[in-house]
């Protein structure tokens, strides 16, 4: 598949940090030889998931162009991000990648009203030249993520909830009628009554808009219902990847075994085996500065190899883990 | 804007207080329009008479009316705090915006030149130049000079100000919306700098007609001006305390007492009340 | 003996600025009782009253906040308390950390930045006991942290040099280092990692196995009750709409609020369609008349907009307060 094929194209990334003052300090890897790919011709929901000190923030960040990679490319569209230097450049990028972030009451300024920012983009990608030309353009988008002008209008932040604002976010991130959307956590300081309506609009642009969605969560359950891929990230690392439904009902990396079975579950069929316990790591800032595998100090099955190389990516199940244990059961990915 | 008026009116000791003094203030500065008499002239009235109905503030022995003196003096008193205020704001809006919005080699000159003037001593050097431009100081040469130093303070507030708001997540949602750098200043992160502005305003207010009242009482500023500093001045030429004109002293103190005391209420009721919380909290936030 | 009785609870903010004055009514008729041994879990979505429920029910009420009616009464063994009466001496005497504690959202409103937390423990152990042999309170401290499965080289650390589960694990121990009656944990885990709140929320549950004492949790996350609440209270827009057993609330709810919530959750290994509750969560300042659920409710009739529903007792600790219901239709 040529590059010109692939909407998204991470290769082999790497971000590192410079901790710590001009004198002395130390390198924290962020990201660690990161590589994935979202295909042009099918919209898909493409998910990152981690805890934090995964490293999926700082690859959210890189995807936006907001800091570039240490070592590796990103490709949009077949063009390395950090050749995108002008305005007409960062622009045309803009139109074609919007973000939706985290927590809603932050997303716009509490002193001004919501619908300017609509406006703004409408007159800065769609070339609406006034308010009058924008207008109508802004009641699609709003009606698209099932909402009108009457209701958000003349409003500020803080005169909607905490859903109401994250679907004008939403609405404002499609009125350039973006191919990618970059959603960092957009349900977590959502209420609970109101997720499911962002969660199913994700679902519903990319079937029927054409719009792929990175998907940025810790929240497994809303991940396995909307996505079609998922990478799940340990300290920098991915360590598992695939279809979601392989990953997800048939873990194979004890991380994520780990992971899933720490999820509590709104239907409990066995409350205890969520209860059975576990030994939370005593500082966890340690396992970033560890030799070979990152998970190696929590590991139920771990072995000597573990603690002394990365493990390599192997193919297993119609899935990638980063995992020694599944070494001889099929072949490394290159 | 007259709302905002009626409200704090209303509900806001303070306001009612400065508002009292302010209109004074401004009352005695307007009266200077319609003054029986010349400032510019001596000896038109009996010397050294105390306070009286035919002379509310009494008689300088120079032969002056001080009330009507005294109302010369306010107007240019805070003609020259408005001009100073103004030049200064307007430096340290430039500066703070410019140098925290863009950052990097722009920041860093800017800041040097700001703190450049943070450390030199002000008054040294105002005393300095007031004595080489003696013959053409005059009040608005005096409220530019003024001007000139009164911006690095703010502007470096202004400009962590700016900082901090670049961070927040609606400032990339503005990059995102294709807003340019200029407008997003202008549009996202001005109105959370103008209190601050306001705040700072009031201030250097205070700081211009207590410089202004500083160099004159030295006699450093064009001491045929009426201003509140030059009447102490004049006011001490004279010895009246010890001569026991005592009112020539108290009226221009009186008077500052009362400008500055209707400032600082002044400033402190409107900043509450334009703090973007309190504003946030009246709209039901 | 219930543990804490509350009665018709109402308890509103009060503000006036600028000649706007504004009423609250977050919590607004709240009647229930806590058992001694059980965990109590309080689920509802934000701004629905439960902070405001919490700081009453442990007494931290300031203006502008202040209780209109109702009753708060507590029985700590033969120790009766009725939080009206009680002036704020005794209660910082005798209840508070001793037979109520708390642990809230992020740790760093009771850990102190500055300081190590050793001296936090010391700070608050001197505050409502007295440390009179610092040798044994030292020993005690370490043994009392080594229990909970915590490394006692925490207690020389500052509480920035911990991760965010550790510090709301030191912050579980200084809950329960006079072994109190009642531990309320506001969101205890709302920030943190789904291994991490794993953890955390296990410690509270060995700590409630093993005094017996009660725990009244808070949190939006119902997930989260459902695997460690044994009754669990829905609160809805400052009023109680239905109370029961854990797993009764989970597999047969009756308040079409509640039936929709459980309805609404994702799953991992269920990739069914999953709507959302339409409309948005009342404004508490002015709050919808008679059921406060009736303009989202797809079941509601006219009765509904007039008259506020009573709780009514379905079956052995049931409870719901809804008209259909009530009548049967539903």
């Amino acid at each position: 598949m040529s590059a010109k094929n692939k909407l998204l194209d991470v290769q082999h990334v790497t971000v590192e940090f410079h901790v710590g003052g001009l004198l002395g300090g130390t390198r924290l890897v962020a990201v660690n030889d990161v590589s994935f790919s979202i295909d042009s011709d099918r919209p898909e929901i493409y998910t990152l998931a981690g805890e934090s000190g995964s490293g999926k923030t700082t690859l959210a960040r890189m995807m936006l162009h907001d800091l570039d990679p240490t070592r590796g490319k990103v490709l949009f569209e077949g063009r390395d991000l950090t050749t995108v230097k002008k305005r007409g450049e960062v622009m045309d990028f803009m139109k074609k990648v919007q973000p939706v972030f985290q927590n809603p009451f932050e997303t716009f300024s509490p002193l001004r009203r919501v619908e300017e920012y609509l406006y703004d983009t409408a007159r800065s990608f769609i070339g609406a030249r006034n308010r009058r030309e924008a207008a109508p353009i802004v009641e699609n988008a709003l009606n698209q993520v099932g909402l009108s002008l009457d209701e958000v209008s003349r409003r500020y932040p803080h005169e909607l909830s905490g859903g109401q604002i994250q679907r004008v976010a939403v609405a404002r991130a499609l009125i350039p009628q973006p191919r990618l959307i970059l959603a960092d956590e957009p349900v977590s300081m959502v209420d609970a009554s109101l997720r499911m309506a962002i969660v199913n609009l994700f679902r519903k642009l990319r079937d029927e808009q054409q719009v792929s969605v990175l998907y940025i969560t810790h929240d497994l359950a809303t991940a396995y219902y909307i996505s079609d891929r998922i990478a799940i990230m340990l300290r920098g690392y991915v360590v598992e990847s695939g279809p979601v439904e392989a990953v997800l009902d048939r873990p194979l990396h004890p991380y994520t075994q780990l992971l899933k079975e720490s999820v509590p579950q709104p239907r409990p069929t066995d409350r205890n085996a969520w209860a059975q316990h576990i030994d939370l790591g005593t500082l966890e800032i340690k396992e970033f500065g560890r030799i070979g595998c990152k998970f190696a100090g929590r590991c139920p099955h771990v072995m000597d190899i573990c603690r002394q190389a990365d493990p390599p990516d192997v193919e297993v199940d119609g899935r990638t883990v980063k995992c020694y244990l599944y070494l001889e059961d099929a072949k490394p990915v290159a | 804007m007259l709302t905002t008026l009626r409200d704090l009116l209303k509900y806001d000791g303070r306001f009612r207080i400065s508002f009292i003094f302010l209109v004074a203030v401004l009352v005695l500065a307007l009266l200077s329009t319609v003054s029986p008499y010349n400032p510019g002239r001596t000896f038109l009235v009996p010397t050294d008479m105390p306070p009286s109905l035919e002379h509310p503030f009494g008689t300088s022995s120079r032969g002056q009316d001080i009330f009507w003196w005294m109302s010369f003096a306010v107007r240019n008193s805070l003609l020259l705090g408005l001009m100073t205020a103004a030049v200064s704001r307007v430096i340290a809006i430039f500066v703070g915006l410019t140098a925290g919005y863009r950052g990097g080699f722009a920041d860093r000159i800017l800041m040097s030149v700001n703190d450049s003037f943070v450390v030199m001593p002000v008054l040294p050097i105002l005393i300095l130049l007031s004595f080489l431009l003696r013959g053409s100081m005059n009040l608005v040469m005096l409220g530019v000079i003024m001007g000139l130093f009164g911006w690095p303070w703010d502007a470096r507030l202004i400009r962590s100000q700016v900082l901090s708001l670049k961070e927040r997540p609606f400032t990339r949602t503005a990059v995102y919306s294709g807003t340019t750098s200029f407008r997003i200043t202008i549009n996202e992160h001005l109105p959370f700098v103008l209190p601050v502005v306001f705040a700072t305003t009031i201030n250097n207010l205070i700081w211009a007609i207590g410089m202004e009242v500083t160099l004159s009482v030295l006699g450093l500023s064009d001491v045929t001006l009426p201003t509140i500093g030059t009447t102490i001045f004049w006011a001490n030429q004279h010895q009246a305390l010890v001569a026991g004109v005592w009112w020539w002293l108290a009226a221009p103190v009186f008077v500052a007492i009362i400008l500055f005391l209707g400032l600082y209420l002044f400033f402190s009721s409107v900043n509450e009340y334009i703090d973007p919380r309190t504003r946030l909290r009246l709209m039901g936030g | 003996m219930a543990l804490l009785e509350v009665q018709d609870l109402r308890a509103y903010y009060r503000t006036e600025i600028y000649g706007i004055s504004r009423t609250v009514r977050a919590v607004d008729g709240i009647s229930f009782e806590l058992q001694k041994n059980e965990i109590y879990g309080i689920a509802g979505e934000s701004s629905c009253g439960k902070t405001t429920l919490i700081k009453v029910v442990s007494g931290t009420i300031k203006r502008p906040l202040r209780v209109e009616t109702g009753q708060v009464r507590y029985q700590f063994g033969d120790y009766a308390v009725d939080m009206q009466r009680i002036n704020p001496d005794e209660l910082r005497a005798n209840v508070r950390w001793k037979e109520i504690s708390y642990v809230m959202q992020g740790s760093m409103s009771v850990l102190n930045p500055v300081r190590r937390i050793i001296r936090t423990f010391e700070d608050i152990v001197g505050t409502h006991q007295g440390i009179p042999d610092r040798k044994s309170f030292l020993d005690e401290t370490r043994a009392h942290v080594r229990i909970l499965g915590l490394p006692t080289e925490v207690l020389d650390l500052y509480p920035h040099q911990l991760s965010g589960g550790m510090r709301q694990r030191v912050a579980i121990a200084l809950a329960t280092v006079f072994h109190p009656s009642l531990i309320i944990a506001d969101e205890p885990t709302t920030a943190l990692d789904v291994v991490v709140q794993r953890g955390v929320l296990q410690m509270l549950k060995e700590i409630q196995a093993e005094s017996g004492n009660t725990v009244l949790l808070v949190t939006h996350d119902l997930a989260v009750h459902a695997n460690v609440a044994d009754r669990v209270g829905i609160m809805y827009a400052g009023r109680l709409a239905e109370e029961a057993p854990t797993e009764i609330i989970f597999n047969a709810p009756r308040h079409p609020y509640t039936q929709h919530l459980i309805g609404s959750l994702p799953m991992i290994g269920d990739r069914s369609s999953r709507a959302s509750l339409s409309g948005t969560p009342p404004n508490l300042a002015n709050p919808p008349s008679g059921c406060r659920f009736h303009p989202r409710c797809p079941y509601a009739v006219e009765r509904c907009q007039r008259e506020v529903p009573e709780m009514i007792i379905l079956a052995d600790r049931h409870r719901v307060a809804c008209h259909l219901v009530e009548e049967g239709i539903l």
